[in-house]
C-alpha cells in the first residue's frame, strides 16, 4: 500500500503522538463520558436560565429601574436625575451602559458568586438572603419527595401484584385523584379542613421553621422542634407527588412483568421474592429515578404558594415577600439559586441512573431519548 | 408505539365524523373514570360558557347577609360583602377555562411545529432546539412564570397565554420530534417526497395526521397545566385581573381573611372544589384517552 503525505499527515492527526496531543486526546476521551455530558449540560441550562432572565428584566416595559424611578419621582420630592441615580445604585448598574456591556458585568460578578445587594434591606447581600432560606425548602421538598418516592414505589409494585383486584382498583383511582390536585390546594385544604375547621392541628403554633425560643443547635429539643414545624409543609409534598409515583410504578412493574428475564427467572425455579425484588422491582424502579428531579422541579415551584399558606420560611416564602415590596435582585437571585438545585438534582438523578442501570454508563454512552 | 388512530367499524353508514364520535364514545363507556372525566368536562363547559347567560351577574352584595353558611336562598353561602358564592361559582370558570383553552392551543401549535420541522431540518437547529427544550425541562417552571409574571403584570387573556405557553411546549415538541423521526422513514413520506411536495406539505398532510391521538393527549394535559400555573399566579395576585374568576375567589379570600371565619368555609371550599374536580376530569378522561389511543394497554 503507498502511501501519500497527505495520507501520512491524517494518519498522524488521527493518532496524535506528541505528549501534548495524547493529552488532549485523553481530556477528549473524559468529554465523551456520560458524566461529563450531563455536567457540561447542567450548566448550560444555569447558563442559559440566567442569561434569559437577564435580558427578560432589562428589556421588558416597565422593567424595574423605570418602576423604581417612577416611585421616587410621584411624590415629587426627587427630580428625575437624582432618582435615575438612586435607582441606578440600587440595582447596582450603569443605566448608561449598553445592556450587552451590562450582561458582562452581571456574569463577572456572578461568577464571583456575588448575586447584588437587595432593594430593601439596603446592604445585605442577596446571596445571604437566599442561603438563609433555602435549607429549609430543600429540607422540606427533599423530605417529602424521597417519603412519597418510597411508599409510592412500593405501593405501585404492590398494585401491580394485584392487578384487577380491589386493592389495585383503589389505589390506581386514589393516585389518580390525588395527583390531579394542584399541591398548593393541598395545603390550602390542611390549613382550612385540618387547621381551621376540625381544629386537629395548632396550624398557627406549627408557623415558621422552628420556633423563636429554642436556641439553634444539634439537640433532641430542637430537631423535634424543626419537624414539628416541617410536618405539614413535608406532608404536602408528600402527598402531591405520592399518586404519581403509584400509577408511574404501577405501569412499569405491569410491563416488566411481561419481560422475557421474568420468565426466565420463573423457570430457574427462582422464588418470587427474589424476582419481585431482583428482577420486576429493580427494572421498573430506574424510569422513575429520572423522573425525580421533574418532580423536584415541580414541588419547589408549588412552594412559593405551600410555604406562603403554612407561613414556613423557606424559598417561596422569602420569594413572595420579594415580588410583593419589588425586591427585582432577590427574586433574580432565588430564581437562580433554585434553578441550581434543581439542576444539581437532576445531575444526581442521571448518575445515580447510569449507577442502577448497568447497561448505561459503562458502554461509554448514554442511550437515546 | 405507533400513533393508532380511532379505529372505526368499517359497516357503518354514518358519515366518518359522526361514526367517528360513536365509536370513541362506544369506548369511552367501556371505561368508567373516563366517561366519568367525559361528563365532568362537559358539564363545566357548560357552567363556564352556557350558565353566564341565563345566571344573571350579581355585582352588587347583601351588607346583612355577609359569610352565610348555606342555605335555601344562598346553596353555597355568601361572601364577605354579601354576594351569593353559587353566582360567583358560575360566573368565574369562564376566564380560567379561556385562558387554559388558548394556552393550550399555543403551547400544542408551538409544540407540533418545532417538533416536526427539528425532525425533518435535522442537524445544528434540530440540536439546539432539542437542547432549548431540555433546559426548559429541567428549569423549575412555576418559580420562572412567578418572576417573569411579576415584571411582565400579564393583564389580559392573551398576555397570560403566552407567558403561559412560552414555557410549556417541550415536553410534547420532544415526542414531536420522536414520532417524527421514525414516520419519516415511512413509504408514503417517501413517495411524498420524491413527488416533491414540500416540507410543510409532508409535515401537515402525510405525517400529522399521524399523531392525532398525541396531540390531542397533550392538548388535554396542556390545559392541566395551564390551569395549575394560571391559579397560582392569580391567587399570588400577580395577575392583575378583575371580575370573577374561581382563583380570584381564593385570592381574596386570603387578603380578606376568610380562612378564619368558620363561616366563610363554602366561599373558600367552593372554588377549590371547583378547580380540583375541573383536573379531576381533565386527568381521568386523559388517563382514558390514553387508554384507548394505545390498542397495546387496551383491555377490552
Amino acid at each position: 500500500m503507498t502511501t501519500t503525505p497527505a495520507d501520512m499527515r491524517m494518519v498522524a492527526q488521527q493518532f496524535p503522538t506528541t505528549p501534548r496531543a495524547r493529552r488532549a486526546r485523553h481530556i477528549l476521551g473524559y468529554w465523551r463520558h456520560p458524566v461529563a455530558q450531563a455536567l457540561v449540560k447542567a450548566l448550560l441550562t444555569i447558563f442559559v436560565t440566567t442569561t434569559i432572565t437577564f435580558f427578560l428584566i432589562r428589556l421588558m416595559p416597565g422593567n424595574p429601574i423605570d418602576i423604581k424611578i417612577d416611585e421616587l419621582t410621584k411624590d415629587g420630592l426627587m427630580t428625575y436625575q437624582e432618582a435615575r441615580a438612586q435607582a441606578a445604585s440600587l440595582f447596582a448598574i450603569d443605566l448608561e451602559r449598553p445592556v450587552p456591556e451590562q450582561y458582562v458585568s452581571f456574569m463577572a460578578n456572578l461568577a464571583r458568586g456575588d448575586l447584588g445587594h437587595s432593594f430593601v434591606s439596603q446592604g445585605t447581600p442577596v446571596t445571604s438572603i437566599v442561603l438563609a432560606v433555602l435549607p429549609w425548602t430543600l429540607f422540606t421538598v427533599g423530605t417529602g419527595l424521597l417519603l412519597s418516592f418510597s411508599v409510592g414505589v412500593f405501593l405501585g409494585l404492590f398494585a401491580a401484584y394485584n392487578r384487577n383486584k380491589p386493592i389495585d382498583h383503589l389505589l390506581s383511582v386514589g393516585g389518580s385523584v390525588i395527583s390531579s390536585v394542584p399541591n398548593y390546594l393541598i395545603a390550602l385544604l390542611v390549613v382550612l379542613i385540618l387547621g381551621l375547621q376540625l381544629r386537629w392541628v395548632p396550624i398557627t403554633q406549627m408557623r415558621g421553621a422552628f420556633s423563636s425560643g429554642i436556641p439553634v443547635g444539634f439537640n433532641l429539643d430542637f430537631i423535634g422542634d424543626v419537624l414539628f414545624h416541617a410536618a405539614l409543609p413535608i406532608l404536602v409534598f408528600f402527598l402531591a407527588t405520592l399518586g404519581h409515583w403509584i400509577l408511574g410504578m404501577k405501569s412499569a412493574t405491569v410491563n416488566a412483568l411481561e419481560e422475557d428475564y421474568v420468565n426466565a427467572a420463573r423457570a430457574r425455579g427462582l422464588s418470587d421474592g427474589r424476582i419481585m425484588t431482583a428482577y420486576v422491582g429493580r427494572n421498573a424502579v430506574l424510569p422513575l429515578v429520572t423522573q425525580f428531579a421533574i418532580a423536584a422541579g415541580y414541588a419547589i415551584g408549588g412552594a412559593v404558594l405551600i410555604e406562603k399558606y403554612f407561613v414556613y420560611q423557606g424559598v417561596g416564602l422569602r420569594l413572595e415577600a420579594a415580588i410583593l415590596q419589588r425586591d427585582y435582585p432577590v427574586m433574580q437571585g432565588i430564581l437562580l439559586i433554585v434553578t441550581i438545585a434543581v439542576v444539581v438534582a437532576n445531575l444526581l438523578a442521571d448518575l445515580l441512573y447510569s449507577r442502577l442501570d448497568p447497561r448505561i454508563g459503562r458502554a461509554g454512552g448514554a442511550s437515546g431519548t | 408505539m405507533t400513533a393508532a388512530a380511532l379505529p372505526r367499524r368499517s359497516d357503518s353508514f354514518l358519515p366518518r365524523p359522526i361514526a367517528g364520535a360513536l365509536e370513541f364514545l362506544r369506548l369511552l363507556s367501556r371505561r368508567p373514570s373516563g366517561l366519568i372525566g367525559f361528563v365532568g368536562i362537559v358539564f363545566f363547559l357548560t357552567l363556564a360558557f352556557v350558565a353566564p347567560i341565563f345566571v344573571p351577574n350579581q355585582e352588587q352584595g347583601d351588607v346583612s347577609v355577609i359569610y352565610q353558611t348555606p342555605s335555601l336562598q344562598h346553596l353555597l353561602g355568601t361572601d364577605n360583602s354579601g354576594r351569593d358564592v353559587l353566582n360567583q361559582i358560575v360566573q368565574g370558570g369562564k376566564e380560567i377555562l379561556t385562558v387554559a383553552l388558548i394556552t393550550a392551543l399555543i403551547t400544542t401549535t408551538i409544540a407540533v411545529t418545532l417538533g416536526s420541522f427539528s425532525a425533518l431540518i435535522a442537524g445544528k437547529v434540530d440540536a439546539a432546539l432539542v437542547g432549548l427544550a431540555d433546559i426548559l425541562l429541567t428549569v423549575p417552571q412555576l418559580i420562572v412564570l412567578i418572576v417573569v409574571s411579576a415584571l411582565a403584570r400579564p393583564s389580559n387573556f392573551l398576555a397570560l397565554a403566552l407567558v403561559l405557553s412560552s414555557l410549556g411546549w417541550a415536553g410534547l415538541m420532544r415526542q414531536v420530534r420522536a414520532q417524527v423521526l421514525t414516520l419519516k422513514e415511512r413509504d408514503y413520506v417517501e413517495a411524498a417526497r420524491s413527488l416533491d411536495l414540500g416540507s410543510v406539505h409532508i409535515v401537515f398532510r402525510e405525517i400529522l395526521p399521524n399523531m392525532r391521538s398525541y396531540i390531542v393527549i397533550h392538548f388535554v394535559q396542556a390545559i392541566t397545566g395551564a390551569i395549575y400555573a394560571q391559579v397560582a399566579l392569580i391567587v399570588l395576585g400577580l395577575v392583575p385581573f378583575s371580575g370573577k374568576n374561581w382563583a380570584l375567589m381564593l385570592y381574596f379570600a386570603n387578603t380578606q381573611g376568610a380562612f378564619y371565619f368558620k363561616d366563610a368555609f363554602w366561599f373558600v371550599f367552593s372554588p377549590i372544589l371547583a378547580i380540583i374536580l375541573l383536573q379531576l376530569s381533565l386527568v381521568l378522561f386523559v388517563n382514558a384517552l390514553e387508554d384507548i389511543f394505545n390498542p397495546r394497554l387496551r383491555s377490552t
